[in-house]
């Protein structure tokens, strides 16, 4: 039907082809570990891709044209159009999503690889059933624990750890069960049950659910890396049953890079991945317990804002999640533009976890065409910040937060924080003083040198922006 | 394929992971994470090769939500990490920016 000359399953020139494509991925990971060489890299993973899909569907044999390319098609559509209209400030939870079809993708691989191996009647050697039941497991608890980790970051589900009594107990039984279900799928391998093995996928559903539901929304980045990283093992498993050399090497690829990356974030928040998976922040209630009563703070105004700042020499702007959501990045370059007309030094201090992934306030604000010279990182700015005369914070919270240095027993005690509390004065740029994600209160608000300025920070930036050309 | 042949590619493929992700620089945590994300879309090739030999009805409808989801990873994966990094694109040569004309008009109304 199609005149192309066809490869033999498993044959050299296929595999060679599949080595050429892991290759590409290889080297376009590489590549995208620098600033100036990432774009090209993408790239070059992208043609990797390219060629292992071209490659596999040149295989001999290869039927059913009408659903494969339908199934492309719809994908494609589906992909392009997603992508393309997603926010930059979407960005952690289209991953997310990307992510999640990606480890459903795996299971229902496994799922019809398995009714594929009962129909055949024979016994399924257990190099392969194993792989298998692993990839229908980690594939179907990526599935669902990144649709959770979407819903939480699209504020579809609550972002507040969601804790339900005895936890730990269900999920460790769940997957005590689900050990136990793929032993006795194992040792049949002769006639293994699918009524089994749907039981585990659907167990595996349920675990991915509730691991991720009772993670807070701000430890959501590292749980989306961590489950990308466990999507590329599922895939990698898939590869093992399918004796498919690309799949081997892109989802181990993945796999152990991802778990670099997803330690690395977590170092950045001072977490650990257990901790996250595990204990999540509890409601926190001995940093809390002072939330409970108003603390005097002080409140002023756009135009005292604008006036504080256009009268300093140097400006650090500190931008969190909340100029993410409020879309504020705009407006935020706007002010910094009025200020810099005036002869203000601004620059902006990025905490390695602004925004809801590493890097993402960066993005947003290279969206803002601000300069990348003007982006300083932590470690950079903290010892400027005391001959700095506003430091504004614009919807950032815990990173902030002074109680991460100075109180032992806060639930945040060691994570690196942004020292705005040693410039000279603070505006906080806040719809409230409600506490962040971390869920505990902020003491920089109620320092005497801090001003609070309650406003939406798309707006606030703007007011002041304008209330700096009229000074 | 020999399983212990498998096993060796799997053991060295998570080294080369390991050693070429190391020292990445904050900033493109995201883009990383997002591209590697694409990178797993590649189990789309499970589903092509389950609906290209499958003829049992339910086999190609599982294979056929494999393909698209997988295509949805891959496409989608690799679109978003570009329009990510295109956001750094332009600034990497301040040297440019300051001789290009728009890039000077900006500079002084700013």
């Amino acid at each position: 039907m199609f005149p192309l000359a066809v490869l033999e399953p498993g044959g050299d020139l296929a595999t060679i082809l599949y080595i050429v494509s892991f290759s590409l991925f290889i080297f376009g990971v590489r590549r995208g570990t620098h600033p100036t060489t990432a774009k090209q890299g993408n790239l070059i993973a992208a043609t990797g891709m390219a060629i292992a899909v071209t490659t596999t569907l040149l295989l001999d044999g290869i039927g059913n044209w009408g659903l494969i390319i339908g199934g492309i098609l719809i994908g494609t559509a589906v992909g392009l159009v997603a992508s393309v209209r997603v926010q930059m400030t979407a960005m952690p939870q289209m991953v997310a999503l990307y992510n999640g079809v990606g480890g459903g993708a795996v299971a229902l691989i496994a799922w019809s690889e398995i009714r594929h191996g009962i129909s055949l009647g024979e016994e399924i050697p257990l190099d392969e059933l194993i792989p298998i039941l692993f990839s229908a497991v980690v594939g179907s608890v990526s599935f669902w624990g990144s649709n959770i980790a979407f819903g939480k970051l699209q504020g579809l589900i609550p972002t507040r750890p969601l804790a339900v009594p005895g936890q730990q107990v269900i999920n460790a039984l769940l997957l005590i069960a689900i050990v136990v279900a793929c032993v006795l799928i194992a040792s049949d391998n002769a006639s293994p049950s699918e009524g089994l093995f749907i039981l585990v996928l659907v167990a595996a559903a349920a675990l991915g659910n509730l691991v991720v539901l009772p993670i807070g929304g701000a430890d959501m980045p590292v749980v989306i890396s961590l489950l990308n990283a466990f999507t590329g093992l599922a895939a990698a498993a898939a590869g093992f049953a399918l004796d498919n050399v690309a799949l081997i090497v892109a989802g181990t690829l993945v796999g152990s890079s991802g778990t670099i990356l997803t330690l690395e974030m977590a170092t950045a928040m001072n977490r650990s991945v257990p901790n996250i998976l595990f204990a999540g922040f509890g409601g926190a209630p001995a940093a809390g317990a002072a939330s409970g009563e108003e603390r005097p703070h002080v409140s002023i105004g756009a135009q005292d804002a604008a006036i504080k700042l256009a009268y300093a020499d140097s400006v650090v702007i500190v931008p969190g999640y909340g100029l993410a959501v409020a879309q504020a990045q705009h407006a935020v370059k706007e002010m910094a533009d009025e200020l810099e007309k005036r002869g203000v030094q601004v620059n902006y201090a990025i905490h390695p976890v602004a925004g809801r992934m590493p890097g993402h306030m960066n993005v947003l604000l290279a969206e803002a065409d601000v300069p990348y010279e003007k982006l300083r990182e932590m470690d950079e700015i903290n010892p400027e910040l005391p001959r700095t005369d506003v430091a504004v914070v614009i919807g950032a919270n815990d990173v902030t937060n002074p109680a991460a240095k100075n109180d032992p027993n806060s639930p945040i005690a060691g994570m690196p924080i942004i020292e705005v509390n040693e410039a000279q004065q603070v505006i906080v740029i806040k719809r409230s003083l409600s506490p962040g994600f971390a869920g505990i209160d902020n003491d920089l608000f109620y320092e005497p040198n801090t001003s609070m300025l309650f406003a939406d920070a798309k707006q606030a930036a703007s007011d002041i922006a304008g209330e700096v050309q009229e000074l | 394929m020999d399983l212990i042949v498998e096993i060796t590619i799997f053991v060295l493929a998570a080294f080369v992971g390991f050693e070429v992700i190391s020292k990445v620089p904050t900033t493109l945590h995201t883009p990383l994470m997002s591209q590697t994300n694409a990178i797993h879309g590649i189990v789309m090739l499970g589903g092509l090769i389950v609906v290209g030999f499958a003829d049992d009805g339910l086999e190609k409808a599982i294979g056929l939500i494999a393909i698209t989801f997988g295509t949805i990873n891959i496409v989608g994966g690799f679109m978003v990490t570009d329009r990510m990094l295109g956001m750094f694109a332009r600034k990497p040569k301040p040297a440019e920016s300051s001789t290009d004309a728009s890039g000077s008009a900006g500079s002084e109304a700013g």
